[in-house]
């Protein structure tokens, strides 16, 4: 797959068209019907619950979210082929893959509530919480994989990084290491053509963002996004390569954001509607969901059954969000440290104090 | 008992570490063939071997950011920051993310790592090597910082260092890596992070310091001698988190405290304890409470480093107009 998809070349992994067509059978995945269905059931769970978590932040129920619209298939395809043991550090605009590694949606919620209790991912075993500062996370990745060689361990840590990250030194620092210290890493770019309002021309002269693998003398290779097929298919040789030689990969998912950055900003102002359209039809759902129906696996019914039993759960799901305990002064200040400083006690001592105070002053 | 520099006894407390526990590597820039620029982790590699003990890319950021994912993968990374005026690459990952992640993760995850990093001036050396900034470390959340004094200290200090499972940025003054020579138990002990040391006791003046400056200051304190003053000495030992209750003491005490440290004045460590003193001691205070520091300046090249390093005499100038005042 890597010597047929030299990045040099700027041949990109496809499997189907855009009519879901298979175009690729050569590096068709080994996939059984039902995990096909079960995928893109899990892809439309993450899409409605995106679509409404933007529509909660409409009404003023959740505050500043970055959508994953349009993007699910390498969440979704990174999610199908990560275990429990394996390591995922992420980004922020990988839903599907939080949730194939047992995060719940409630605690996505929480997160974009406002209450660090979301971040922690409780019952989803290695995991990091989500990382804001832009490409910081990916020599997290490293070291983990550091940890993986030195015990020996028979896992993969697999790190997400957008378009516009791959400016940043720590890309570059990242990739670097790890081609000298070798480890089982994978790096998933997800090139969704913007950083914010930045299209990808601004942050590279490269040809694609494959290529700067060669450099550091790991493997790299440009896949279709939006092509579920492609990115299952090329995340799992690179997992297998990674583990197998210590080999680590760099993944360019080529996509398309069809929401905004965050809720905050505005497409239209960098981005023109013939554009928009033009990747319509190469919406990842929408592919996978034409592979299905041709192949008599779905229909159209059932995803109408599934989209209103998904938002029964997603509503539950934020209700019980909605009615999270109220956030104590004591996680303030807890969990810094292990043991909390006589500094930080004071502070909040006298916090306390004062708000007892103000109890009484209000009421006067 | 064995005779050490703060050199050996840093190295002798790496040593110790890295044979009893499995999960402490060391790595930085030329700190695993050459044993470091100034032979912190001498002979360790040869010990170790490789996998435990290595130079890594020349790459702050990503020696801090492999430590982070390291840390969390449940590894004890101690790491090396050639001289402290080259970590700043690494600033992103201490404040963003080493200092965080356990607040972050309500606790989920820890970040046990040892930044070691050369600091401070007085070796005539290029731009960027004499600088002290540990009130910038002091000042973000979630990090614990230390500076030893003393080869027994700089042991004690660094192997509770390597055993805290929250971030430590251990400073280690290297003006004095070499000056000091001491004997040192070679067993295994440890000193508590956030306790300061009264190291001489008085009664007229309190005065604060850390690091080389220490031993500045016990220079000045036999100028204080013959000038019949008494000095109370206390080593902070540790910046963050900073023992409010031994300054508040002795402060009581002596009615008057002076904060001597190398880094530029404002915002400073000697700004926070005078702080403390006003909170703590105001009703006992005879005299403003004063900081003798650097000067708010780069610290210039050797031919005028001796105007901004701060003399014995200096300390006791200001030891004398404090107790007069």
């Amino acid at each position: 797959m890597f010597e047929k998809y030299n990045p040099l070349d700027n041949n990109m992994l496809q499997v189907i068209d855009n009519d879901g067509k298979i175009i690729n059978k050569e590096f068709f995945p080994n996939l059984s019907d039902d995990q096909i269905v079960k995928a893109y059931r899990d892809m439309l769970f993450a899409r409605t619950a995106d679509l409404m978590i933007v529509s909660y932040q409409r009404q003023g129920r959740i505050f500043t979210y970055p959508p994953n619209y349009g993007q699910e298939a390498i969440a979704g395809a990174i999610g199908a082929n990560l275990k429990d043991d394996d390591w995922l550090v992420p980004a922020f605009r990988e839903m599907g893959a939080y949730l194939a590694k047992g995060a719940t949606l409630k605690e996505l919620f929480l997160y974009f509530m406002g209450y660090e209790d979301g971040s922690l991912f409780k019952n989803a075993k290695n995991i990091f919480p989500m990382s804001v500062p832009i490409a910081s996370q990916l020599t997290h990745a490293v070291g983990v994989a550091y940890e993986l060689k030195y015990n020996k361990k028979d896992n993969v840590v697999l790190t997400v990084v957008g378009d516009g990250g791959t400016s940043e030194g720590d890309f570059h620092e990242a990739l670097n290491i790890a081609g000298v210290w070798k480890g089982p890493v994978v790096f998933v770019v997800q090139n969704n053509q913007y950083g914010i309002s930045t299209p990808v021309s601004v942050q590279t002269a490269s040809k694609n963002i494959a290529v700067k693998s060669i450099a550091y003398g790991i493997k790299g290779i440009k896949v279709d996004g939006n092509d579920y097929f492609a990115m299952y298919k090329a995340i799992n040789e690179s997992i297998t390569i990674a583990k197998k030689e210590n080999m680590p990969v760099l993944i360019e998912a080529l996509t398309y954001r069809k929401g905004a950055h965050t809720t905050s900003d505005d497409p239209t102002k960098y981005r023109t509607k013939e554009e928009e359209e033009s990747w319509e039809e190469k919406d990842p759902l929408l592919r996978l969901k034409k592979y299905l129906i041709s192949n008599k696996l779905f229909t159209e019914k059932e995803e109408e059954k599934l989209i209103s039993q998904y938002k029964k759960e997603i509503d539950r799901q934020f209700i019980e969000a909605e009615n999270y305990p109220k956030y104590p002064l004591d996680d303030v200040f807890k969990y810094l440290y292990e043991d909390m400083p006589a500094d930080l006690l004071i502070q909040k001592n006298n916090h306390e104090k004062f708000l007892k105070w103000k109890e009484n002053f209000v009421k006067n | 008992m064995k005779v050490m520099t703060i050199v050996n006894a840093v190295n002798d407390a790496l040593d110790i570490k890295l044979g009893d526990d499995r999960n402490v590597i060391v790595y930085g820039e030329d700190v695993g063939v050459e044993g470091g620029v100034f032979r912190v982790t001498e002979n360790l590699q040869k010990k170790y071997g490789v996998e435990r003990v290595f130079d890594s890319p020349l790459a702050e950021d990503g020696i801090m950011g492999t430590a982070v994912g390291m840390a969390v993968a449940g590894l004890r990374p101690v790491v090396e920051m050639q001289f402290s005026g080259f970590a700043y690459p690494a600033f992103n990952q201490i404040i963003s993310h080493a200092s965080r992640m356990r607040n972050r993760s309500r606790g989920k995850y820890t970040t046990p790592i040892v930044v070691r990093m050369p600091y401070g001036g007085g070796i005539n050396a290029l731009e960027h090597h004499s600088e002290s900034m540990e009130a910038i470390y002091g000042h973000i959340p979630g990090l614990k910082v230390v500076i030893p004094s003393t080869p027994h200290d700089a042991k004690g200090l660094m192997i509770a260092a390597i055993e805290s499972n929250d971030t430590v940025i251990f400073m280690e003054p290297k003006r004095i890596y070499r000056a000091i020579k001491q004997e040192v138990s070679e067993d295994k002990f440890s000193i508590p992070i956030g306790k300061a040391k009264v190291l001489s006791k008085g009664s007229d003046v309190t005065v604060v310091a850390y690091g080389a400056m220490i031993r500045e200051v016990q220079k000045a304190m036999i100028m204080a001698k013959n000038a019949g003053i008494s000095v109370e000495l206390i080593d902070l030992r540790t910046i963050y988190p900073i023992d409010r209750e031994t300054i508040a003491e002795s402060v009581k005490k002596t009615g008057r405290v002076i904060t001597v440290v190398e880094s530029p004045g404002s915002f400073s460590v000697a700004s926070e304890i005078s702080q403390i003193a006003n909170e703590e001691a105001f009703v006992y205070l005879e005299a403003p409470p004063k900081r003798v520091t650097g000067f708010d300046t780069i610290v210039p090249l050797p031919k005028g480093e001796h105007h901004y390093i701060i003399s014995p005499e200096k300390i006791f100038y200001e030891i004398e107009r404090t107790v007069k005042f």
